[in-house]
């Protein structure tokens, strides 16, 4: 297992590199220029040149790679150019907030599709099964940011019992209804998507192991519903984390469009901003802690699913 | 039963925060991140309006007080100004001697000086590397400055320019002790000092700047009514329109048109007003395009039925035949009044040699959105099919914002570049000297913003004469020469001017929207 372990994070390495590689090249072929951002529309060209300067714009773009990458690897990730200020903190606050967000979206979406999924696999074909796959059809294909909207206009527009947007009272966190119920909207927005998916996992692997030989078996030597349930949980589980592992790293990152309507400041409005000011240094230092975030969840599913099911390590 | 009671206590948990604010006035702004705080504020003018004057005073400020016309200037930190008569080109500010900043010091000529240095000196310790020069637009008129005494100074341009006061009224002043006490300027934002009617208590990044009234303000008629001020960057328009519907914010900028309906319905009190903006074309009128001929600009301006592109933006804009509206004393009187006139539109278009066998292709770059940009896309589809009626085909070019703000600033036929008739955007003109960098032929691109080339000898001999006249009559008279030789000239297809619209919650009492880009918070009070 150690050696599996060590293997698996060795992979991480060059993955990473590559993903840093992408990140940069991304931000520098797409058009418009940082600069045009924080100056007004009639400045001369000299002027902004000289500040294209400022920021090392003006150097190749092998240099200005290098010299991003040694900072980043030492935790600098330059200034924000829109802002003049270090962008590591920003960045550092705004992960934190996405990842409770992405946390309680997760587990939410993580319980809801246990639960439809499993009452869908174990009563196949019948109506609940239809039921349970409809709601997972309809989280997996209506726009969440959709979604969102229709949440807030009934929930903070008609019943006002809940606000529509930011995360809670100025100051710092605190784990009490005032700041938690800011977390009820678009947690359950961005829920929806992993319980679709989860659902569908969850039903496939049921209703297929439900109709294995050792089920019918352990049937037959009179076991207890509560003792093949266990049985089922037990071998579903691998599958459910994987899948699940990847859903928390892509609401991390992919929850975008979420953030900009619940106004949730976290990694997702920042990448927002981040391109709409053509702010390069914050989406460069943006998308690559978003996507170590990824290697690292898929590490630590892949070590996870090996740990429960040690077949695994063989493929 | 359980549930109810479950349900009531859940509403009265979820109502209270809100209510227990009385005092404090909330506002979504529709920027993306709070506005830099530290009296260099970026967002262009929507951060003039919010981390600017509230915060701060410039030597020179802007008048809200009569909110019947565009707004204009007033004494700020300096009581008074002239122009030294032995040297047109040497303004000389007399200041206020009874400023306080936040921090509890007084404001002198040298701390106007630290200030300038700020922005102008590079050998300056304290010099803004990072921001200084975002605002050379506002500072590069200025060659040199000096102190006369503790209550006066001196500022010198280049050459004679008339209309120094307006630049120099975005250049914040902002306390020299405070910024030694912290010692870089991305630190100063988080808890700055300036001497203007709010102090910062706190800014959160990308979530608020708190404000509370400074009661020690100088000009006691505007000591802030309201005891708290909470900025909020919410850049989504129906994210700010649900944030006021729940009543998690008094006040916001922008609501989108189709919204203003149910708004209005709900309660809410919509404000607008003119202020000098106009959303038109920049017209490309080198050899390369057909728009360099006067019949076809001027025949684009009969085209196109304004009063239909106001109404598809709910009354939020009215008509522009011109740079500035009709009823502004800069108009003038233009021979060409342009009305919605296909007939006219399409008899100059076939003098110019255009029909329906050889019609008349423009490309025409335009932004997805974009401070002052209004709606762009919607807006652009209307437009076009006006010009389809007269047999106009219109090929847009979309492009976010900061794309179209890159093209603008290469001049229109430059070699490497896209051919392009027009480039589509809101432009403010609060401030004159904006007619001036538009329109002159002194001032293409890269030296200014005039993108498409655009030269005619009338309006430059006024735009020149303009910038070395000091009688502010004058200024108005030349002004409204050389405007409406632009409206004939046509150098831009003139759409709408913008109103501004905010929504404000019924709560909120004494708002007089001024004509300006900036407003005043100060006279705002709640009721309850």
């Amino acid at each position: 297992m150690l050696e599996y372990t060590l293997k698996r994070i060795a992979y991480t390495i060059p993955i990473g590199l590559a993903v840093s590689l992408v990140c940069f090249m991304l931000v520098h072929i797409s058009p418009g220029d940082p600069i045009d951002s924080i100056v007004p529309p009639d400045t001369p060209t000299e002027v902004i040149e000289q500040i294209r300067a400022e920021y090392g714009l003006d150097r190749p773009l092998p240099v200005q790679y290098g010299l991003w990458l040694s900072r980043a690897l030492q935790g600098d990730f330059g200034e924000s150019i829109s802002k003049g200020r270090p962008i590591g903190p920003d960045l550092w606050v705004a992960t934190k907030n996405s990842l409770m967000l992405a946390a309680f979206g997760a587990t939410l979406g993580f319980v809801i599709g246990c639960v439809l999924g499993g009452a869908a696999g174990a009563f196949r074909d019948s109506w609940i099964d239809k039921l349970c796959l409809g709601i997972a059809l309809f989280g997996v294909s209506v726009p969440h940011y959709w979604l969102g909207m229709v949440l807030v206009i009934i929930f903070s527009v008609q019943l006002n019992l809940l606000p529509s947007m930011g995360m809670g009272p100025t100051g710092p966190w605190a784990w009490d209804w005032d700041h938690l119920r800011f977390l009820v909207l678009p947690a359950v927005t961005l829920s929806l998507i992993p319980a679709g998916l989860v659902t569908r996992t969850v039903r496939g692997l049921v209703s297929d192991i439900m109709g294995q030989d050792y089920i019918t078996t352990l049937r037959g030597k009179g076991l207890r519903t509560s003792g093949i349930v266990l049985h089922v949980i037990k071998n579903a589980a691998p599958t459910t984390l994987a899948v699940m592992g990847l859903q928390l790293a892509s609401l991390l990152g992919g929850s975008i469009l979420v953030e900009a309507v619940f106004a949730w400041p976290g990694t997702g409005m920042l990448l927002n901003n981040a391109i709409f000011q053509r702010d390069l240094p914050v989406l460069q230092a943006t998308t690559l802690v978003l996507a170590f975030f990824f290697v690292f969840l898929n590490l630590i599913v892949d070590l996870a699913q090996t740990a429960l099911d040690p077949r695994m390590r063989r493929t | 039963m359980k549930m109810f009671l479950g349900l009531t206590l859940a509403s009265t948990l979820a109502f209270s925060p809100f209510h227990a604010l009385a005092s404090t006035l909330r506002i979504a702004m529709t920027t993306t991140d709070v506005p830099t705080t530290g009296g260099i504020p970026d967002n262009g003018s929507e951060g003039g309006r919010f981390a600017g004057y509230p915060i701060y005073d410039a030597l020179v400020n802007w008048d809200f007080t009569d909110t019947s016309g565009p707004a204009g200037l007033t004494p700020g930190l300096a009581t008074s100004w002239s122009i030294d008569p032995d040297d047109e080109r040497r303004w000389i500010f007399n200041l206020r001697e009874d400023v306080l900043f936040h921090d509890g010091t007084s404001m002198t000529a040298d701390d106007i000086i630290w200030n300038l240095d700020r922005h102008l000196n590079e050998n300056a310790p304290h010099y803004d590397r990072v921001q200084a020069p975002t605002y050379r637009t506002y500072t590069g008129q200025i060659a040199s400055y000096e102190k006369i005494d503790d209550f006066t100074v001196a500022i010198v341009t280049h050459e004679p320019f008339s209309m120094l006061d307006y630049l120099i009224s975005r250049v914040f002043i902002v306390s020299p002790t405070r910024f030694e006490e912290i010692g870089d300027w991305v630190q100063f934002q988080s808890s700055p000092s300036g001497t203007g009617p709010f102090i910062v208590e706190k800014v959160t990044p990308r979530t608020s700047i708190e404000l509370v009234r400074n009661e020690n303000y100088w000009d006691e008629t505007r000591i802030p009514k309201v005891e708290k001020l909470v900025l909020m960057p919410i850049p989504d328009s129906n994210t700010r329109t649900a944030a006021l519907r729940s009543g998690q914010v008094d006040w916001i900028e922008v609501p989108a048109p189709d919204s203003i309906p149910s708004l209005v319905g709900a309660g809410f009190n919509i404000v607008t007003k003119p202020y000098p903006h106009v959303w038109s074309w920049s017209m490309n009128t080198t050899d390369e395009s057909p728009l360099n001929d006067v019949q076809v600009r001027r025949a684009l301006n009969y085209a196109i039925d304004r009063d239909a592109i106001v109404e598809l933006l709910n009354n939020t804009a009215i008509p522009a035949i011109g740079i500035y509206p009709p009823d502004n004393p800069y108009f003038g009187s233009p021979e060409h009044i342009y009305s919605y006139d296909p007939e006219r539109a399409t008899e100059m278009l076939s003098e110019a040699g255009y029909g329906p066998d050889n019609p008349l292709r423009l490309v025409v770059n335009l932004p997805t959105a974009g401070s002052g940009n209004m709606v762009p896309l919607a807006m652009s589809e209307l437009v076009q099919l006006y010009l389809a009626e007269i047999g106009v085909v219109v090929d847009y070019e979309v492009a976010e914002w900061g794309v179209v703000l890159r093209n603008m600033r290469t001049a229109a036929g430059t070699a490497g570049e896209p051919h392009r008739d027009a480039i589509n955007h809101g432009q403010p003109f609060g401030d004159p000297t904006n007619l001036f960098r538009s329109h002159a032929s002194s001032q293409f691109p890269p030296v200014g913003g005039n993108w498409g080339l655009h030269e005619h000898s009338e309006i430059d001999r006024y735009l020149n004469e303009l910038i070395t006249i000091f009688d502010p009559q004058e200024q108005i008279e030349v002004m409204a020469k050389a405007h409406q030789a632009i409206v004939d000239q046509a150098p831009r297809l003139f759409v709408v001017h913008d109103l501004n619209p905010r929504a404000l919650s019924p709560k909120i009492m004494g708002f007089d929207q001024a004509q300006s880009w900036y407003q005043d918070f100060t006279q705002v009070w709640i009721e309850e």
